[in-house]
């Protein structure tokens, strides 16, 4: 049980902010930041969470234990989209695997008929 | 009345190692709850790198007032499912209760915004399928596949907090709980707070593509 009991001014604070940052981030989505868009509004995202988990769901007053068990569902999501991310964007990039394009472009391999669907990159030879 | 003998289970020692048991087993629940939402999350950032063009057109025919609106709903039920939890720890029973019933009104607030939404949603043809509105790319589709899914499952997880907090009212009602116990009422907060954390997620995410175009 805790000892201590959090002023109540500090969920007034908390939730001020949190309003505060939604209007920020609904305010910041009507410029054309560029790429700095997306930047913001998940920083802004981020944020609030913090607020929310530090405050409202009391992880400031946590010992490391109960953090453990409070990070281990975000560190095993960010691993799920670092693996899967690792795939998706280079995909045609590290193709092909195991021949340098120096050595494809002196010895350029057989063109097979491409009847497959997956396009010019076919042609290549598969790893082996 | 809760007294610390009648609330302390046989399996634990002493309250706070019952409480901190509690709270370790809420915070696994919610671990598993947040790789259940990541991978509709996972999905929906493979599929705007592919088609972020397609994903902005799609977002601009959300409804930013619904969607800002609601998420203001949810953060302030967030701060008055807080200071419920504050009136238990200092014994105040009656404003606990009228925390409680201050948060089952913004739920309910919130599901009726999002009703709104849906309705209008329907109506512009915004529902994935043979009638989904032929000058949007196909790939918008994807877009509003994952906001019919998303949005969906955050409002059954809406739902289910408006039962826990129905729940809660009712025990506190019945007297179930005070400054020496009040265990169910923390953790139903920690269930109510990380549904408020996803959709803290899903407002710019479904909302604020592209809005300056």
């Amino acid at each position: 049980m805790h000892s201590t009991n959090i002023p109540r001014k500090i969920y007034w604070r908390v939730w001020i902010a949190l309003l505060a940052l939604l209007l920020l981030t609904w305010g910041l989505a009507q410029i054309n930041l560029g790429p700095f868009n997306n930047v913001a509004a998940l920083c802004i995202s981020i944020t609030k969470m913090l607020l929310v988990v530090l405050f409202f769901m009391h992880g400031r007053y946590e010992k490391l234990l109960t953090w453990i068990f409070i990070a281990a569902g975000l560190i095993w999501f960010l691993i799920m989209v670092d693996l899967t991310l690792s795939d998706y964007l280079t995909r045609g990039e590290v193709r092909p695997t195991n021949r340098s394009w120096q050595h494809l472009e002196k010895n350029p391999p057989a063109l097979q008929p491409n009847t497959n669907a997956e396009g010019p990159r076919a042609a290549y030879p598969a790893r082996n | 009345m809760a007294d610390a003998h009648v609330a302390l289970q046989e399996q634990f020692d002493e309250m706070p190692q019952q409480k901190e048991a509690a709270t370790l087993g809420m915070w696994t629940f919610l671990a598993t709850e947040v790789l259940f939402f990541g991978a509709m999350f996972l999905s929906y950032i493979v599929y705007r790198q592919t088609y972020p063009r397609a994903f902005a057109e799609a977002s601009h025919h959300t409804i930013v007032l619904f969607g800002t609106v609601n998420t203001a709903i949810l953060l302030t039920s967030s701060f008055t499912m807080a200071l419920a939890v504050h009136a238990a720890r200092e014994n105040n029973i009656k404003w606990l209760f009228r925390f409680l019933a201050i948060t089952i009104a913004f739920a309910l607030a919130f599901l009726a915004v999002k009703g709104l939404e849906y309705r209008d949603d329907v109506r512009e043809h915004l529902w994935p399928g043979p009638h989904f509105r032929p000058e949007l790319p196909p790939q918008a589709q994807i877009f509003w596949v994952l906001y019919w899914i998303m949005t969906g499952v955050h409002a059954i997880h809406v739902t289910v907090g408006v039962g826990l907090l129905s729940t809660m009212a009712w025990m506190t009602s019945r007297r179930k709980f005070s400054a020496t116990y009040y265990t169910p009422i923390e953790m139903t907060g920690l269930y109510w707070h990380f549904v408020d954390i996803i959709w803290i997620y899903l407002y710019p995410l479904l909302y604020l593509i592209h809005r300056y175009a």
